[in-house]
């Protein structure tokens, strides 16, 4: 990912190969989360048992988690900016910022699936169950890689190993980051808002 | 520039022409060892109600058969001509990511290694529910043993190779071409691979899906499959066939990309209508997604779904056919070569278009439901993955041999090969054709004599046993080139593509300076004037931790396998640990 500093190779599209790679990889991950989120809705009102959704989801709190989570894709974009701009000292600010706020919604996600478990509803008790904890915990582990990898970004530059120069390196960071936030909304929206 | 040998520069390469040998070796190597499977297969059933093996016995030879074909041999085996042939098609000095490279290779071998395990440990559980693994035979009331574990787990690692593959691929293809190599005048073999390597990034996610579902049920007893809590199998057809179908093409597109390099040489012609053979080649890749319930005919998923299905396969039969039609316009007034080379891509286009043809009768869904699991649908696939992907990477060895190893093959020896493979191959599945429509199933280990079709079945084994004489030829012409094959030169065959214009075998930066391209026959059109070396050529270093990094992934499976959860967490650490000294050692590419 980053070593020094990157030389300007020639490509032949003009865009950087780690760049693209990473769209690659982008494209890839809607496949994935497709096919999760396929299943799911293939399955839905079709448990055999309880607990429901609608008995046992939580929108009031799961909307602050989201609210979190699309605050921290806001900080991301303004982590990259002061990387871009050299200014490391609100680079750094914003790059804990982006972990702390995903630490938080993983913390939202513990206790709504502790909460949901002493509620009855844990992955075997039907297909709700899942379904839903495969989708929201394939996220959730999502979620974890780029807290870990924000954390690294934010440690790199309290040694002083990123400036400017590792810009690109922040942009990828910052592409899965918002990519992990847009299946997130679309998880929101189909579970949650729209849930039978 | 001298390379570095030993066995530390083979087990730290990031050079893609290493890597594409280390695939190469390993694939074959998986070949034979599926070839040998398909043997006994075939002696199990050379006469009615024999007792060669067991049915446990053989539905593991035929589950591991297809898998190994699959996934360890005929992939792979295009892979190592990604690897070697695309960065010189396109006038590299390497991948887009060569560490990356490294990693898929390491993690296709651990992957291979841990499945095939299985058939080493005491009671040989290897994996015994089909290629396919149908839910719910694949659920653990029904198959307690490891044997179901050994398959998913070893299938998400293979899984996880194909992927970072196709990553590489990609970029290496759209971002490393040599100046005024335009996506126009990219070798169609070249085009393939992007193609190929787009259905790979897209087609692997969803069975890793599905076999995450699988490995909950048996791991965490939950129901994704399971019809008493509400669960449908169907899911887990739908899934598997919707990477299933475009992992055919996966399959089959490197194939013809081989055939559409190697036609235009031994004819002496520009290929007939390239825009058209790679547009369709594009075509088939995307048609390749709206075809998957073709294979589910039989499950019964309603008139409506079967006629859509039935429409886009027979659709996607358009682009298949424009393609050979190509292919014979391009031999049309050449000057026709019959190399070993030539002969196997001839011998594609036959038995691919048999394959085919057998392949749109089952197209519609009254004629499949009479052929569906029966032997009728082993011949047909046999002739498309053995007559068209299997003849044409044949084609490819015997064409880059000389690149890769700077000697030629023998000819008579292959000639032997050929008509051996030829003949072995069309005596083993045509009659299966027969045998399936007069009504013997598949996937079962015996029949009975008033079945009617005892002497089919002892002409598809001798059959088996000519493919595998042929076989011994080819191991044996391999063996002998290494130091009495002539010597090729930079371009024995007369090629028209970049990577004739360098020595055999390359060297470890290939070109010397990297060539402008100013037409699709570089060679051809204009011969590239000789080239001064400039001093210094930069060469990307080795590196330990790809190969730390992959051993991570078959530890973190062992830890469903043997339901101990600290595995896990160690075999997650040293991927980790991996992927961060991977990601912080100086290394310039």
């Amino acid at each position: 990912m980053s070593h020094a500093a990157p030389p300007a190779h020639y490509t032949s599209m003009g865009l950087d190969s780690r760049k693209m790679g990473f769209w690659a990889f982008i494209g890839s991950e809607c496949l994935l989360f497709g096919s999760l989120i396929s299943t799911y809705l293939v399955y839905q009102g079709r448990s055999v048992a309880g607990p429901t959704p609608s008995q046992i989801l939580n929108i009031p709190v799961t909307s602050i988690s989201t609210f979190d989570l699309l605050m921290s894709s806001l900080w991301m974009v303004l982590a990259l900016a002061a990387v871009q701009r050299g200014d490391m000292k609100w680079a750094k600010i914003w790059l804990l910022g982006v972990a702390i706020g995903g630490t938080i919604f993983l913390g939202f996600q513990f206790y709504e699936f502790s909460s949901f478990v002493r509620e009855g509803l844990t992955m075997q008790a039907n297909l709700f169950g899942c379904t839903f904890f495969i989708l929201t915990g394939t996220h959730g582990a999502h979620v974890t890689v780029g807290v870990l990898w924000m954390l690294t970004l934010w440690v790199r530059a309290l040694q002083g190993k990123l400036g400017p120069q590792h810009a690109m390196t922040v942009e990828i960071a910052g592409l899965y980051w918002h990519f992990v936030d847009v299946v997130w909304i679309v998880i929101f929206t189909l579970v949650y808002l729209l849930h039978k | 520039m001298s390379e570095a040998t030993g066995l530390k520069s083979w087990l730290t390469t990031t050079d893609h022409k290493r890597i594409g040998k280390l695939y190469f070796w390993t694939a074959f190597v998986m070949f034979l060892i599926g070839g040998l499977e398909a043997e006994l297969i075939r002696i199990q059933l050379a006469k009615p109600e024999n007792s060669f093996v067991g049915a446990d016995t053989y539905n593991q030879l035929f589950t591991m058969h297809g898998t190994t074909m699959v996934f360890m041999a005929l992939m792979p085996l295009a892979a190592a001509f990604f690897n070697y042939i695309v960065p010189l098609q396109i006038g590299a000095r390497d991948v887009a990511f060569p560490r990356l490279n490294a990693f898929s290779y390491w993690v296709f071998l651990l992957g291979t290694v841990f499945m095939n395990a299985s058939w080493l440990l005491p009671h040989h559980p290897a994996p015994d529910g089909g290629w396919f693994g149908y839910a719910t035979l694949t659920e653990k009331q029904f198959n307690p043993g490891p044997n179901i574990d050994f398959w998913l787990l070893g299938l998400q690692i293979l899984g996880i190779a194909s992927l970072a593959a196709g990553f590489n691929f990609i970029v290496t293809i759209l971002n490393l071409r040599a100046p005024g190599m335009k996506m126009m005048r990219l070798p169609v073999f070249s085009w393939m691979t992007l193609v190929t390597s787009f259905l790979m990034i897209t087609a692997f996610p969803v069975i890793t899906v599905a076999l995450v579902f699988l490995m909950f049920d048996r791991v965490f007893g939950t129901h994704f499959y399971l019809p008493s809590a509400g669960g449908d199998p169907v899911l887990w057809q739908h899934l598997f066939w919707l990477f299933g179908h475009p992992e055919v093409y996966i399959l089959i597109l490197p194939a013809m990309g081989v055939v559409s390099e190697i036609l235009p040489t031994f004819a002496r012609k520009p290929l007939f209508g390239y825009t058209v053979v790679v547009y369709s080649g594009v075509l088939i890749g995307f048609m390749g997604w709206g075809v998957w319930s073709h294979h589910m005919f039989s499950v019964g998923l309603g008139p409506i779904a079967d006629s859509v299905f039935a429409l886009t396969t027979m659709l996607i039969a358009i682009p298949t056919g424009v393609k050979i039609f190509n292919w014979l316009a391009t031999l049309w007034g050449g000057q026709i070569k019959l190399t070993v080379a030539m002969c196997f891509a001839l011998g594609f286009i036959g038995l691919f278009t048999i394959g085919g043809l057998s392949g749109v009768t089952h197209a519609s869904p009254p004629a499949d439901l009479q052929q569906t699991d029966t032997y009728y649908v082993v011949a047909h696939f046999h002739y498309v993955l053995f007559g068209g992907t299997m003849m044409g990477l044949f084609a490819g060895m015997y064409y880059w041999w000389p690149k890769m190893t700077g000697r030629l093959l023998s000819e008579p020896l292959g000639y032997v090969h050929f008509w051996l493979t030829f003949i072995g191959m069309n005596l083993t599945f045509f009659p299966m054709h027969f045998t399936g429509l007069l009504g013997m199933p598949r996937r079962v280990y015996t029949y009975t004599h008033d079945l009617g079709v005892d002497d089919m079945n002892m002409a598809s084994t001798i059959g088996a046993i000519i493919l595998g004489v042929g076989m011994i030829f080819f191991v044996y012409n391999m063996w002998r080139t290494r130091t009495k094959g002539a010597v090729a030169g930079p371009n024995p065959w007369g090629g028209a593509t970049l990577e004739w214009s360098i020595p055999s075998p390359p060297p470890v930066h290939n070109f010397d300076v990297i060539p402008t391209v100013t037409s699709r026959l570089p060679l051809w059109d204009s011969p590239p004037a000789p080239k001064t070396p400039p001093g210094h050529i930069h060469v990307p270093g080795g590196s330990w931790w790809p190969m730390v990094a992959a051993a991570g992934l078959p530890l973190m499976a062992l830890a469903p396998l043997t339901h101990t959860l600290w595995i896990v967490f160690v075999g997650g650490a040293v991927l980790i640990y991996g992927i961060y000294r991977w990601a912080y050692e100086p290394f310039e590419v």
